[in-house]
Formats: C-alpha cells, structure tokens, sequence
C-alpha cells in the first residue's frame, strides 16, 4: 500500500485539457444518402446507439403516437402514428406498423399497413409488404416485394435562398399546410 | 364451401398451374427475364402523350421499371398485384370456387375497389385470361366503371388454342415500346379468346383495337 501511495507522490498526473479529445475518438458522422437508385445494404440489424438512433425491439407493442427527433428502427408492432420529421424509420424484418409514417426516409423490410409520407426517399426490400398510399421524391422497390396502393413522387421543395427571391403570395394569411401542398402539386404538373 | 387464402387445397387439382406466392424471392431468382417489343404499349402510352398527372392502374405488381417509367411521366401509379390476390382469395384447386359470389365479392373489394371514373388508364397486362367466365364478367363490369370516359385498357392474351398451360410473365416496361418479360412459371388459363370473343368480352366498351404480334400473344386496346 505504501508503494502506491509512494509512486502517487512522486508522478501526480498532468491534468487533461478539458477540450481536447481521446486520440482515438471518432466523430460519429451522418450517413450520406446515396443518389443512385441502385438498391443497396443498409443494416438489417438493430441500430447502432452512437448514431443517435431509438429502437423498438421486437418484442415491444406500441399503441399511440410516435413523433421522434432521431431516427427510429421498429422490430414491434406499433399501431398509431409515426413521425420522424427529418429522419429515417426503419421498419425491421419483424417489424409490424399499422399506421400512418412521415419521416424523411422509409426503409421497409417487415411490414407496414398506412400511407407513407417520406419527403426524401423510400425503400421496399425483398419480402417486404406494404399495403397504403406512398408519396416521396425517390422509391426503390426490390423484387420479391409486395406494394399495394398508389404512389406520388413530389420533387422535393425548393432551397430556402430560391423560395426567399421569389415574389410573395399574394395570400399571405395562407395557412402553411396548403402552401406546402400547393408546391408539391406544381412539382408534379412539372415533370 | 368458402375458403380462406391460406387454407390447404389438394395439389394439382386446379386451373392454375403451380405458381407459389409463398417462395417468391425463390421464383424471382430463377425467373427468365426476356424483352419483346409492344405495339400496344406504344399505343397506349401514345394516348396519353403530353398529359401529366394522369392516374395509371397497372396489375402487373409493384415493380422499380413501372414505377420509374410511369412516374417519370408525370403520372401517378396505383399498383395492384392481381393475380397474386386471385391467388389468395381462389386458392389453385378448384376452378369452381371463382363462381362463389362471396368470394367474387371478395376478391373485387381487394382488387378494384377505386371511385367510379378514377383512372386514365389500365395496364391489365394478361391476367384476364386467368378467369373464369363467372369470376370475368363481375370483373369487367367493376372496370368499366373505374374507368373513365375515353380512358383505356392494355391487355393481353394468350392466342394459342390448343395450349394447356401459357408462360406466366411479369410484366415490366423498359421503355416506350418494349417490355421486359420476366416468367415466374406456367399457368392454365381458364379461357382462350379469339378476336372475336374479345369483341364480345369488350362490348361494353367503346372500341376494342388488335396489335398482330409474332409471338402467340394478342395485344389489345380497349376504349372505354
């Protein structure tokens, strides 16, 4: 004990700069999106906790609504609604959602029965089913999996800086819902 | 006897020839995909030349070519898998169930249940064939009406008489005037048609237009 208390004395530790982090730290990063339509591997196994994602295990049932500021990976069965805003749900192998989902990226492996609203893209892998309505920019459907319902593309709204040199509504009192709808209508009559 | 999809059946005992929906990603694996030019489908899309945000019933299923033409046309799709659901609901054993007006009605409401007047369009592809007269006529009728006026049909059958089974394609479009055909096996239509039965098949239609094709494959236009 002694020897201990000893070496304390004679090497006391420099203390760490507060801002400096650990040399083998790694900043987590944000999954670019791919651009391709080419389907591609995302994990099919639950989410990693680092990257700021909530997860609903398989064993888990849900009812009511979800509003989420991560992203969220669902193995249970979740009966309601589901909104993510700006992020991605993943429904997993096991997964069973009987509701409507807005998120910013769908990717479907188990099954989802509601209309799905993903304003960037959305993914239906092989032995994947989805019976509803889908509107978002960007679909990827693989063979092997069932859709049952209609699809819209809506090209995503314009940048801010575009929408701010643009001249104003002439109805400012508007309600925002139905300019983001009226926007999402001339997105479409243009392709 | 009612049955429900799922319920066992006695194999081979039926019109259709064995096309499992259970081990699909199987069946796409072995599939034999081929392309063929269409003048149907060049006809039919010519209809709708320069018009967006038309409505577009496809029964082929969901598929990324589908999808990615109709809706780089400025279109919305609605997809259906149609036989799949004739599957489900009729099982593959008795060609005397698709005379069972429950499940007639049954298989209506999960396959056309749209607003009268709801599409442009209808990509039909070749499932009609599959039907049996009993299950064919409800069919058309719930058609015509989901079909709006001057709106048109693309459908397909199987010419030769004497086959007892006919390759069973999905059908994918790979441009305007050619389709991937991908076989997913075989199957015993429940009728063949000449040109002139599908004249009387269409007449409640307006038109019914023919496409001479080298394959043993009439194209058909029908106008509502």
């Amino acid at each position: 004990m002694s020897i201990f208390n000893k070496r304390q004395e004679e090497a006391p530790p420099a203390p760490r700069p507060a801002a400096a982090p650990p040399s083998n730290f790694i900043e987590p990063k944000k999954e670019a999106t791919p651009l391709s339509s080419t389907p591609f591997k995302t994990p099919e196994q639950p989410p990693d906790s680092t990257r700021g994602q909530a997860s609903i295990g398989k064993a888990v049932k849900i009812n009511g609504q979800i509003y989420s500021k991560e992203d969220l990976y669902v193995d249970g069965d979740v009966e309601g609604t589901i909104e993510l805003q700006e992020h991605r749900l993943t429904v997993g192998p096991n997964g069973k959602v009987h509701s409507s989902v807005k998120a910013r990226e769908v990717v479907v492996l188990g099954n989802i029965q509601g209309n799905v609203d993903a304003s960037d893209k959305l993914e239906i892998r092989k032995d994947a089913r989805l019976v509803g309505d889908i509107k978002t920019a960007r679909i990827i459907i693989e063979d092997g999996a069932y859709f049952k319902g209609s699809i819209d593309i809506v090209k995503p709204e314009p940048a801010k800086s575009a929408a701010s040199s643009a001249p104003r509504p002439q109805s400012v009192a508007a309600p925002a819902a139905a300019n983001a709808q009226g926007a999402a209508a001339v997105a479409e009559v243009k392709r | 006897m009612l049955r429900r999809p799922g319920d066992a059946v006695s194999p081979g005992a039926g019109v259709i020839a064995p096309v499992n929906h259970s081990s699909a990603p199987t069946l796409f694996d072995k599939e034999v995909v081929s392309s063929r030019a269409s003048r149907g489908l060049e006809q039919f899309f010519a209809y709708h030349r320069g018009q967006v945000g038309l409505s577009i019933l496809d029964f082929a299923g969901a598929s990324q070519q589908n999808i990615n033409f109709i809706t780089n046309l400025g279109h919305r799709l609605y997809s259906e898998d149609f036989v799949r659901t004739l599957d489900d609901i009729f099982g593959n054993a008795n060609p005397n169930d698709q005379a069972n007006q429950g499940l007639i009605d049954q298989f209506l409401r999960q396959t056309l249940n749209f607003e009268p007047e709801q599409f442009d369009g209808v990509l039909v592809w070749d499932v009609l064939q599959y039907l049996t007269p009993a299950l064919l006529a409800p069919t058309l009728d719930k058609l015509c009406t989901i079909v709006r006026p001057h709106g048109y049909l693309l459908a397909y059958f199987h010419s030769d008489e004497k086959a007892r089974h006919v390759p069973f394609y999905s059908f994918r479009i790979k441009d305007q005037q050619n389709l991937l055909l991908a076989q997913r096996g075989t199957r015993k239509p429940a009728q063949i048609f000449n040109n002139r039965s599908l004249e009387k098949l269409f007449q409640k239609f307006d038109s019914v237009k023919f496409f001479l094709t080298r394959e043993q494959l009439r194209e058909v236009i029908v106008r509502r």
